[in-house]
């Protein structure tokens, strides 16, 4: 089933999330909390119908079979950090590159807004700020501060919390070990309620998320395409 | 009928070569008739051309209104959303520098191949270059997020060490389009020069200045006219590459991405056949009416809207054989992806403007133009303004639906343009037939100098009189 082969050159560890689809009840947890962490603005339901809401962790339904033997499921969908990025090559002002961590980053202040990467993002999984962000109130009392604003005119999107990864890297660091499961825990993994999502080192033989990534469930989203995607769902395929 | 010794030939042995060689010489006009003429535009633009100066200028003065709403309240004033990033600020860039192929490539193309018929016509085409690749570069720039951040394209040594990204084809097209703008300014001005002369010795004042300074000191001697009829074949032969790399690099943007529709190795030669076919059919459109408003008749001739039409007949079946192949092999791989692009083009909801652009573009002007007794001015002229409609629809075609369909089908999303959007694109137009009608005004849109050049080359007289030695000209300032 997996396919995907990966070669790591690097030392650092390799950050990757696992998503059990089978275990997924589409509450959404995950999408309100990576909301409340990341400071997303909120657009107002004008804007969301006109296609301009951000959400960097959505959650897409697919609904099997004809009425009334339906079955609905759902997938968490975001960035999907590739290794072979199609989003970073494009970008004329390196706003979007790869890092030695293996991820997808996004340099908001070096962004000038052309919008090709989300163009050639085959998960649409990139945003843009088509308005200043702003807040319902009281939502704008409620910012994170480790998390930067971003500006009008700047693309975003998922960075698997990079404010937690730094965090956990600096822990592991301070008590002299290797970072291991548990280490960095991004929001969204932190609130699922059915602990579908597991986030770890995949560079790391050990971790949780390795041993899933090995499993005989594990698929990636467009696998096909070669973009060697750092978010690995499992399914049963029933 | 006789015309300074030369005759018609004799009715039914007339071969299409000697009757074009008479339609030229029948025009044989002299010296001081030429310069007024061609000056006339200069001199006396008539109210036709301040009643376009004012209705461009407003067209132009309400995108500037919609621009400054833009920039005051951000990229959201447009219809873009998710997952349709681009749409018709895109567009207007491919079409822009799509017809921007007119001129200097059909000027070029013309002079190194010695095409006599070329000589009233190159300068409108190089002027048209010019200004459609001002309007279409402009669109990179006001359609970013951040527009005051563009020069971050520029290589230039910075504080922070940080490079352009030279693997993106937009920074690609960046250095694409400035090295073309620049190579088709020098192509136009420099044979610009001698008229520049004629100009400075016509005029007073302030405006005897103006050329002075532009003409560089020109004063007709042998050694001036050889370096610049060397440096105008250089540029000619060098701006074809530079012209053909533009678009095709244009069409990378869109190629180098893993998107159904854009992934395709023939978009190169398919952007720049139909960048060429705009082009020309902008071109018969600009000279109809440089003909009509100021009086030119005897110097735009059929036979140069027979020519052109000609070529335009050439790019359309090209043009059809391109898109024909393009979506007959989308349609044969039958892949689901592009299916869904394809469907929404052939019969979806894109279907009427595809339609409306394979009918602009083939089924009526192939014919309109293939007929030799419809391709007349009037026939070309119709001809051309349906292919730039036409040609302004593939491209949005190319663009839009591939964007409204990505990969995933949870992710399809609409389009429909706002009115900043619409304004932007009338403001295009308006704004190159300003910029246009101003350069008439300044400028003899017909070289003077290579017209005078190509009667004397038709026929050397004996008596070498001062009216038709056009190299003379400017000399005595």
């Amino acid at each position: 089933m997996n396919t995907v082969t990966e070669e790591v050159k690097s030392k650092k560890p390799q950050w990757a999330m696992v998503i059990d689809l089978d275990r997924c009840t589409g509450c959404e947890a995950c999408v309100v909390a990576c909301r409340v962490e990341n400071n997303i603005p909120t657009v107002g339901p004008e804007e969301a119908a006109k296609g301009r809401s951000i959400n960097w962790i959505r959650i897409e339904r697919y609904v099997e079979g004809e009425f009334p033997d339906v079955k609905v499921k759902f997938m968490p969908v975001l960035c999907q950090h590739c290794e072979e990025a199609p989003c970073e090559p494009v970008c004329p002002v390196y706003a979007t590159y790869h890092t030695d961590e293996g991820l997808n980053a996004q340099v908001y202040n070096r962004c000038v807004g052309t919008r090709y990467c989300a163009n050639n993002c085959p998960y649409t999984v990139r945003f843009f700020n088509f308005f200043d962000p702003k807040w319902d109130a009281p939502l704008e009392k409620a910012l994170n501060p480790e998390v930067s604003v971003r500006t009008r005119g700047v693309m975003e999107k998922c960075t698997f919390c990079i404010q937690r990864i730094r965090k956990g890297e600096e822990k592991a660091k301070d008590e002299g070990r290797d970072v291991r499961d548990g280490d960095v825990v991004p929001a969204c993994v932190q609130t699922c309620t059915t602990k579908a999502m597991y986030f770890g080192n995949i560079a790391d033989p050990e971790s949780e998320v390795s041993r899933l990534s090995k499993s005989n469930r594990a698929t990636r989203l467009l696998e096909d395409l070669g973009t060697k995607p750092r978010v690995i769902y499992l399914n049963k395929g029933d | 009928m006789e015309l300074r010794g030369y005759k018609l030939p004799p009715e039914g042995r007339t071969t299409n070569r000697a009757k074009q060689k008479y339609e030229m010489s029948a025009n044989r006009l002299s010296d001081s008739k030429i310069n007024s003429d061609l000056l006339g535009p200069v001199n006396k633009p008539g109210r036709g051309w301040y009643a376009t100066i004012i209705a461009s200028s407003l067209v132009v003065l309400t995108a500037a209104g919609a621009l400054g709403y833009q920039f005051r309240n951000g990229l959201g004033v447009w219809g873009i959303n998710r997952p349709v990033f681009w749409a018709l600020d895109i567009t207007n860039f491919v079409f822009w520098i799509g017809i921007s192929h007119a001129g200097t490539l059909i000027s070029a193309i013309l002079r190194v191949t010695g095409a006599e018929w070329r000589r009233p016509v190159t300068r409108c085409a190089e002027a048209i270059t010019v200004f459609a690749l001002m309007i279409g570069a402009m669109f990179p720039i006001i359609h970013l997020g951040r527009p005051q951040f563009f020069y971050w394209l520029v290589p230039y040594p910075n504080e922070r060490g940080l490079w352009p990204n030279f693997r993106s084809p937009l920074a690609w097209d960046f250095f694409a389009i400035n090295t073309y703008l620049l190579g088709s300014i020098i192509y136009l001005y420099l044979p610009l020069i001698p008229d520049l002369a004629l100009l400075r010795n016509k005029s007073r004042g302030l405006l005897k200045r103006f050329y002075g300074a532009l003409s560089l000191g020109w004063s007709g001697t042998a050694l001036q006219w050889d370096r610049l009829e060397r440096a105008v074949k250089v540029m000619a032969v060098v701006i074809i590459p530079v012209a053909i790399s533009v678009h095709t690099i244009v069409s990378w943007d869109f190629a180098m991405t893993i998107r159904p529709m854009w992934h395709s190795t023939m978009f190169g030669p398919y952007f720049v056949a139909g960048a060429i076919f705009s082009g020309i059919a902008a071109l018969i459109l600009a000279m109809a009416i440089i003909r009509r408003v100021f009086h030119l008749e005897q110097y735009l001739r059929p036979i140069h809207f027979n020519n052109l039409g000609l070529l335009l007949l050439t790019m359309s079946l090209i043009w059809f054989y391109f898109t024909f192949g393009e979506y007959l092999t989308a349609w044969y791989g039958n892949e689901p992806e592009e299916m869904a692009v394809f469907n929404s083009k052939i019969s979806g909801s894109y279907a009427p403007l595809f339609w409306a652009s394979v009918i602009c573009c083939f089924i009526i002007p192939a014919p309109l133009l293939a007929i030799k007794r419809l391709r007349t001015i009037k026939g070309t002229m119709i001809a051309s303004a349906l292919i730039v409609v036409g040609m302004w629809l593939e491209r949005f075609l190319i663009i839009v639906p591939t964007l409204t369909h990505p990969k995933l089908t949870f992710n399809w999303g609409t389009y429909a343009p706002t009115w900043v959007e619409i304004a932007l694109t009338a403001g295009t137009f308006g704004y190159f037939v300003l910029l246009y009608a101003i350069f008439t005004r300044l400028f003899p849109i017909i070289a003077i100098w290579e017209y005078k050049e190509g009667l004397s080359i038709e026929a050397p007289q004996k008596d070498a009189s001062p009216e038709v030695t056009p190299r003379l000209e400017g000399a005595t300032s």
